[in-house]
């Protein structure tokens, strides 16, 4: 077995997935490990065009037009080392009326003193649909810095929904930015859930600016935090045209000494557009807790699980 | 014997004497009624036994099997054999039908975790493959929620059971399938204590205690109590408490 292959299985041994994507023709796969394709598998209508750069990879992915993938993509970025920085720039680009949904593991299971720099603008076209979603795997050390960084178009009748979960090992430092636009008729959905311990430091700041008449855009994050972690949520939502509707969704959950700060700005310039917001900090909800504890639950277990399903 | 005795209960919340010298005993092994109009005091007096926030720093003694449980927390009493369903069951977000259901199981009984969980929602009509893998979250209905509140006391199965309000919002086959599952649980000996001011749930049980203003006026047969509550409560004859207790 070369040093690729054995690599590749370490990687998505690592990521939780099955290897029977590999033997699917019609399962659409990427693996990069530090500046290093491993893997590469396209499906008809899928461009994927990647380069090697310094401590990382330029990629163009373009669908084309009309194309419907009909299995999630698998992505995979990751670093089996414990030291090292690893840089992805993205460029993607939706076609009209094509869909795909990607499913990228983000996986450094032993990182002590990683960086992870992740640059993407993307493009969703007309009538187009782009699901991503994105699920952290780190070690238990806490030595890993996650950037990721997004500038997210979406034209006409577009949809695009991403999910961010960190909830496995460490977050150590993570600095989201995400900021959308949306045309006419387009939808966004944004989420991100971090489960932050020990002295993990979040920094989550989304952006949705709904621009286009009858735009739909909801924010939603559901952050955990415990010990000395500490958690800034941003989230800023503007609604600009007539039947623009929005909302923002912030629960964020603190235990033992964590702090969490959480900013929900809704902006609203167009008087037949709608945004809403809730947003609730602190300790878990107290009838939930009894509810559970009348079963029978102490309280850290009834804690527990309330915060499980939170992050799921 | 009583499996729950109250003795000389009061509870001052705010500053307003919300339960007056209560005292009663459950016995074990039937059901009874704590009936009363609104604002009676009866889901104060259910919140005092179970042990809720707000509501633990009551003089008098509450006996559970002979033992006080005053200072115990709400899962000590839990553990004990109490448990309490909610008038208005709390959502939880992410957290699965079988997850919340199955929480309450004893530790001895976690084999069969995943049968008691599936006969619990059947015993309420809820088909297992619809609903364990959902969340108890807004997407139930209101008469879904209190029926999975149910299934998961139903799946707990501890001794005593106190139910707030078991009908409200939920329609009229839910309550029949509700009263079977009640009659069932007596019949395996559970007891049980069902708050209301409905007849209709009223009439399903053995023994009540007519609560107004805070205190227990009077305690007899459910049979007695029903012509009584339906001629003076419905509408309640008098502005907050009848002149004398002992209005029978
Ligand atoms: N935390 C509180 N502070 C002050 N008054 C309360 C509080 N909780 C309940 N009450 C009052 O106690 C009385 C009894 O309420 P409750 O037990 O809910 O009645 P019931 O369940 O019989 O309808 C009501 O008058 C209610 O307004
Ligand atoms: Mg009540």
């Amino acid at each position: 077995m070369n040093s690729d292959e054995s690599i590749k299985k370490s990687l998505s041994r690592a990521s939780g997935i099955t290897q029977d994507i590999f033997a699917n023709k019609d399962v659409a796969h990427l693996f990069i490990h530090h500046d290093k394709v491993v893997s590469l598998q396209g499906v008809p209508g899928l461009i994927i065009e990647p380069r090697e750069i310094p401590d990382g990879i330029d990629l163009q992915i373009r669908l084309k037009k009309n194309t419907v993938v009909a299995n999630p993509v698998h992505m995979c970025f990751g670093l089996m080392h414990k030291e090292g920085i690893q840089r992805i720039n993205m460029d993607i680009t939706i076609e009209d009326r094509s869909s795909i949904q990607v499913l990228a593991h983000c996986t450094f299971p032993i990182a002590e003193k990683i960086q992870h720099l992740m640059n993407a603008t993307i493009n969703i076209g007309k009538h187009a649909s782009y699901s991503y979603i994105e699920r952290h795997i780190h070690g238990e050390s806490g030595g890993i810095t996650v950037v990721p960084k997004a500038t997210i178009h979406l034209q006409d009748h577009a949809r695009y929904k991403t999910d961010f979960e960190l909830l496995k090992g460490r977050v150590g430092r993570i600095d989201i930015d995400y900021e959308t636009f949306c045309g006419p008729y387009s939808v966004l959905e944004m989420n991100a859930k971090v489960n932050a311990t020990h002295t993990d430091i979040v920094h989550i700041k989304e952006k949705g600016h709904l621009n286009g008449e009858h735009a739909h855009g909801v924010l939603l994050s559901r952050v955990a935090v415990r010990d000395d972690a500490t958690a800034e949520v941003y989230s800023e939502l503007t609604a600009s045209a007539a039947y623009a509707r929005g909302h923002v969704d912030c629960k964020e959950i603190v235990q033992d000494n964590g702090v969490v700060s959480a900013v929900p700005i809704v902006k609203v310039n167009h008087p037949k557009a709608h945004i809403t917001h809730e947003a609730s900090l602190g300790s878990v909800d107290s009838k939930q807790l009894q509810t559970l504890m009348a079963r029978g639950l102490d309280e850290e277990k009834a804690t527990d699980l309330i915060i499980q399903g939170l992050l799921r | 014997m009583g499996i729950i005795e109250i003795r000389d209960l009061s509870l001052t919340l705010n500053g307003v004497q919300i339960l007056k010298n209560v005292s009663l005993d459950i016995w074990d092994g039937h059901i009874h009624a704590l009936v009363g109009t609104n604002g009676a005091g009866k889901s104060t007096l259910a919140s005092t036994i179970m042990g809720l926030e707000g509501y633990r720093e009551v003089t008098g003694d509450i006996l559970f099997r002979g033992e006080n449980i005053n200072t115990l927390s709400i899962d000590e009493r839990a553990r004990k054999g109490i448990t309490f369903g909610w008038q208005e069951p709390a959502r939880f977000e992410g957290v699965s039908i079988f997850d919340f259901v199955s929480a309450g199981i004893s530790s001895g009984k976690q084999d069969d975790k995943e049968t008691i969980t599936k006969d619990a929602l059947i015993q309420l009509g809820l088909q297992p493959e619809e609903y364990l893998y959902r969340s108890v979250d807004q997407t139930l209905s209101g008469g879904e929620r209190k029926k999975i509140e149910l299934a998961s006391i139903i799946a707990m199965d501890p001794p005593f059971i106190m139910l707030d309000e078991p009908d409200s919002g939920i329609d009229v086959g839910t309550l029949e399938k509700m009263n079977e599952v009640i009659k069932k649980l007596k019949r395996n000996g559970t007891t049980i204590l069902l708050i209301t001011h409905s007849l209709a749930v009223l009439r399903q049980a053995d023994h009540a205690f007519l609560m107004c203003d805070g205190q227990i006026i009077e305690k007899a047969a459910a049979s007695k109590i029903i012509p009584y509550f339906e001629k003076n409560c419905i509408p309640c004859s008098h502005k907050n408490m009848p002149n004398k207790v002992g209005a029978l």
